[in-house]
């Protein structure tokens, strides 16, 4: 097995894993059985899509998929913080 | 399309396999923690491992990788990894307290033992 084919193989694998684990914290949001189980879950899904974004740009060589990464970054923080205070006051501005 | 990774040295791409595998298994270690622990005040420690570990693996396998094909130094992946580390205890905390005032508010006690005591779906 060369370097360059395990960097193929790691590269299917990781994108496998993150697959998985969108699913698994898809599969939580959904089940619930609360509130803040669905909020919790919602960040973690938007952890992952950006792991598997900057996975594909390696697999790609492309270096405009870290753009995409730090948008959702940002937009996951912005909706996790906004839903959690939602959650904890009932509204968000206050 | 996948024509760079042939140009890299071999020692690089290694490196940046092995960083991959353990970023993407440790996000899935802590996704799976999600689904296996029973109440939410466990579960919400177990994405952290995704959020901070898995990034900075995969961050570091990014830097890595585009730093060995241009030739120079390319680390703005790291401002993803800045903020996230800044990010996730912020996110963590206010779901923490936002759930502890929840089960305040309904008069549910919180215990060791209080396993996922779901208050929405159960009618009294």
């Amino acid at each position: 097995m060369t370097a360059a084919s395990f960097l193929h193989f790691a590269l299917t694998y990781a994108q496998l894993c993150l697959i998985l684990a969108f699913a698994l914290a898809s599969w939580r949001m959904l089940k619930g059985p609360r509130a803040q189980d669905r909020v919790l879950a919602l960040d973690t899904m938007y952890v992952d899509a950006m792991l598997l974004f900057l996975v594909i740009g390696i697999g790609n060589g492309n270096l405009f998929f870290f753009e995409a990464a730090a948008v959702i970054a940002i937009v996951g923080f912005v909706a996790t913080a906004s839903l959690a205070k939602f959650l904890m006051r009932g509204e968000v501005i206050e | 399309m996948n024509g760079h990774i042939e140009t890299l040295p071999g020692w690089a791409a290694i490196l940046i396999a092995v960083l991959l595998i353990i970023g993407a298994s440790l996000t899935l270690l802590g996704n799976i923690g999600l689904i296996r622990f029973r109440s939410f005040y466990e579960r919400l420690h177990a994405p952290t491992l995704g959020a901070s570990w898995g990034t900075a693996s995969i961050i570091l396998s990014s830097m890595l990788m585009f730093s060995v094909l241009n030739g120079r130094l390319i680390i703005h992946e790291i401002i993803i990894g800045i903020f996230l580390l800044v990010t996730t205890p912020v996110t963590m905390m206010l779901l923490g307290r936002a759930a502890l005032r929840r089960d305040r508010s309904r008069g549910l006690v919180i215990t060791n033992e209080s396993r996922d005591p779901d208050p929405d779906t159960k009618q009294p």
